[in-house]
């Protein structure tokens, strides 16, 4: 008997000839797909032997083109803002952008190109690509007679993408507010909101949403932990073992019980992990979207509330020069 | 197939691992902290020897040139064309020659600004620019002291020997032509104006050359009305970077961090950073731009303007330029104040 006893997958199922999944549902499901399967040692390592085939559909393939036009929209800006030298692409990547309209041009659905344009294109499509690929998600799941928690949870992080990308900068009237597409660039944006609406960790919106990042992480390392140490008694069956006694199941209860005095279910904890990394960007979300339309500054919103603490001064008071009218 | 495979993925993690080691600037020497806030707030000043020793070899200061004798004639009657320093007599005109020769003179000493055959000649452009200069060096002397407080600056304080001080601006050119992205002058590095962020790398123009605002948090909790842009945002991001950088200091040696518009958290310190903040603008404004037609082709930027000032231009990395050495006493020929 093989077990799940190492930090990476020592089981590899590979069968003589690979697997089209007869048996959950009609034959259509072999015929839909593409692809001649291939067995693969490295995929095995991280998972399933087995790559392919695979089924795109009509979504699946408008999805990645959307998403390959976005990506070539974002890459080309880039390549231009470095000359076209490839070498100076790969040397400064990490801090070419795609920056969003000026300002001026508001919520103007076609600024020039130049100003804001491709910015707003290569949003229309990135998110056209997500929206097709929840659409997928959720009828690939309906197809397989699954219910459709992955497309909302999918759905979850777009909204979160859409509410700093779209939704707050429509309600401020400039899509000038939006994300710039780049790897600091990105980052960059996020310091600057911080900043520009006096210290986001002030927004309990944002507490909120890290504390169900987090909350989401911790779970996932209880769950895993305890799903790979019953892996012996085959404890990644999860969900069969729940009505037996003496199973992997049983004895990872027993152990959170004795731990703490109270154990998830196999269901529950995975409904746990569910909403907490659901629930982290749709709150997150909500703290966007109160930035800037109703909250101009989350320090000043706590102190009002009693959040921020007061800390002692120790340097003399000083005040504004500009407000006393020093001399210059 | 297993070995190979296996092998392959021994090479690659050992590559990996390589340049995760060797890549990063690791710093081998002990750092040294400062606290300057209130404990747990991270408000303080980090340096190791190897950062001291180095901002110390740079700041090294010029000879001393002694004293001019007291009396004798005055400079415009013993030199032709002497439309500045008409104050001085001629002895301490020769020091102050003297002076600029080793301060700002590079490898032509007198010759930089000065024909060899006529030195009241006006012909180099050098010679015309220094008058305005040696006019604003008196100016920061006697009209900034709210900045550059009773220690003062001399030509050395930013040319430090060369004819072109370093950390000068120019406005930027458009990276890109036709309909591509202009991205304003984003997302490129530039260590000493965004400190390595993708934020703009001139966020000097407008403000420091102009009347663009430096602020931008609102002091309100409740919007109030349209507030400024991330854009703004992220200009004056830059510009506190490009003040960290040439002032070789973090955010917290003015700021509380977690409400930087705070004067009251904040360290006093940033008084004279906004006196500093003011006197660059006026620097720019009145001494600066009017030297516009004076430039040769060779000194303009990519859009044809003048060389501009900012904070790196005097302080080149360190807090207090020179480290803080006390030059303009020594000279009030250019509006030192004189030691007491």
């Amino acid at each position: 008997m093989a077990f799940y006893e190492n930090v990476f997958t020592q089981v590899q199922v590979q069968p003589k000839h690979p697997e089209t999944g007869e048996g959950v549902g009609d034959a259509n499901l072999a015929r839909e797909r593409f692809g001649t399967p291939i067995l693969s040692y490295w995929a095995g390592f991280i998972g399933n032997a087995q790559i392919g085939p695979i089924y795109l559909g009509g979504l699946g393939i408008a999805s990645v083109l959307c998403g390959f036009i976005a990506i070539e929209i974002i890459g080309l800006n880039m390549l231009a803002s470095v000359h076209w030298s490839p070498i100076e692409f790969m040397r400064q990547l990490p801090w070419l952008a795609l920056e969003p309209p000026l300002p001026k041009h508001g919520i103007k659905a076609f600024p020039p190109l130049a100003e804001g344009g491709w910015w707003l294109m290569a949003g229309f499509f990135l998110t056209m690509s997500m929206l097709l690929w929840t659409a997928r998600v959720y009828r690939r799941a309906v197809q397989l007679g699954l219910s459709t928690h992955m497309a909302w949870a999918f759905l979850s992080a777009i909204w979160l993408f859409l509410c700093m990308g779209f939704f707050q900068p429509l309600l401020l009237g400039r899509f000038s507010e939006g994300v710039p597409f780049g790897i600091f660039p990105h980052l960059d944006w996020t310091a600057a909101f911080s900043l520009r609406y006096g210290n986001l960790y002030y927004n309990p919106f944002h507490m909120l949403s890290i504390a169900f990042l987090y909350g989401a992480a911790l779970l996932f390392a209880m769950h895993g932990a305890t799903i790979l140490s019953v892996g012996r008694y085959g404890g990644e069956r999860e969900v069969e073992q729940i009505v037996y006694r003496g199973t992997a199941a049983e004895r990872a209860a027993l152990f959170w019980r004795w731990t703490m005095g109270y154990n998830a279910s196999m269901e529950s904890i995975h409904r746990w992990g569910w909403w907490c990394a659901v629930l982290c960007p749709l709150t997150g979300g909500i703290g966007i979207l109160l930035s800037g339309t109703v909250v101009d500054n989350w320090y000043l919103w706590a102190v009002q509330h009693n959040i921020a603490p007061a800390y002692p001064h120790v340097f003399p008071a000083t005040v504004d020069p500009a407000a006393t009218g020093v001399p210059q | 197939m297993k070995t190979t495979a296996l092998l392959l993925g021994g090479v690659a993690t050992a590559l990996i691992g390589t340049a995760l080691i060797f890549t990063p600037g690791w710093n081998l020497h002990k750092v040294h902290t400062v606290q300057t806030g209130f404990r747990g707030l991270s408000v303080g000043e980090m340096s190791t020897v190897k950062t001291d020793a180095l901002r110390k070899a740079a700041n090294a200061l010029p000879d001393a040139i002694d004293p001019a004798e007291a009396g004798g004639k005055k400079a415009t009657e013993v030199y032709k064309n002497v439309q500045v320093l008409t104050d001085l007599s001629a002895a301490q005109l020769d020091r102050v020659m003297l002076g600029f020769a080793a301060w700002v003179g590079g490898d032509n000493g007198c010759n930089t600004c000065h024909n060899p055959d006529n030195l009241a000649d006006d012909s180099l452009y050098q010679k015309r620019v220094a008058r305005q200069m040696i006019k604003m060096t008196r100016h920061i002397n006697k009209d900034w002291q709210p900045h550059v407080l009773q220690t003062g600056v001399t030509c050395y304080t930013c040319h430090r020997g060369q004819p072109v001080p370093k950390g000068v601006w120019y406005n930027p050119a458009p990276a890109t032509a036709g309909a591509a992205t202009n991205n304003r002058g984003f997302g490129h590095p530039a260590g000493a104006a965004n400190g390595y962020t993708a934020m703009t790398t001139v966020p000097f123009a407008g403000i420091l050359d102009g009347k663009e605002p430096v602020r931008f948090q609102q002091l309100n909790a409740l919007v109030a009305g349209p507030g400024p842009s991330i854009q703004t945002t992220e200009k004056t991001y830059s510009l506190m970077m490009a003040i960290s950088y040439g002032l070789g200091v973090n955010c917290t040696y003015c700021h509380s961090s977690r409400v930087f518009w705070s004067w009251s958290e904040g360290n006093p310190l940033r008084v004279n950073a906004w006196q500093g903040i003011n006197m660059v603008k006026d620097l720019n404004a009145n001494f600066l731009a009017p030297l516009q037609a004076e430039w040769p082709k060779d000194r303009l930027g990519p859009t044809g303007d003048g060389p501009k000032l900012y904070c790196m231009t005097c302080h080149q990395g360190a807090p207090k330029p020179l480290l803080g050495a006390q030059l303009a006493k020594d000279w009030t020929e250019l509006g030192g104040v004189a030691a007491k």
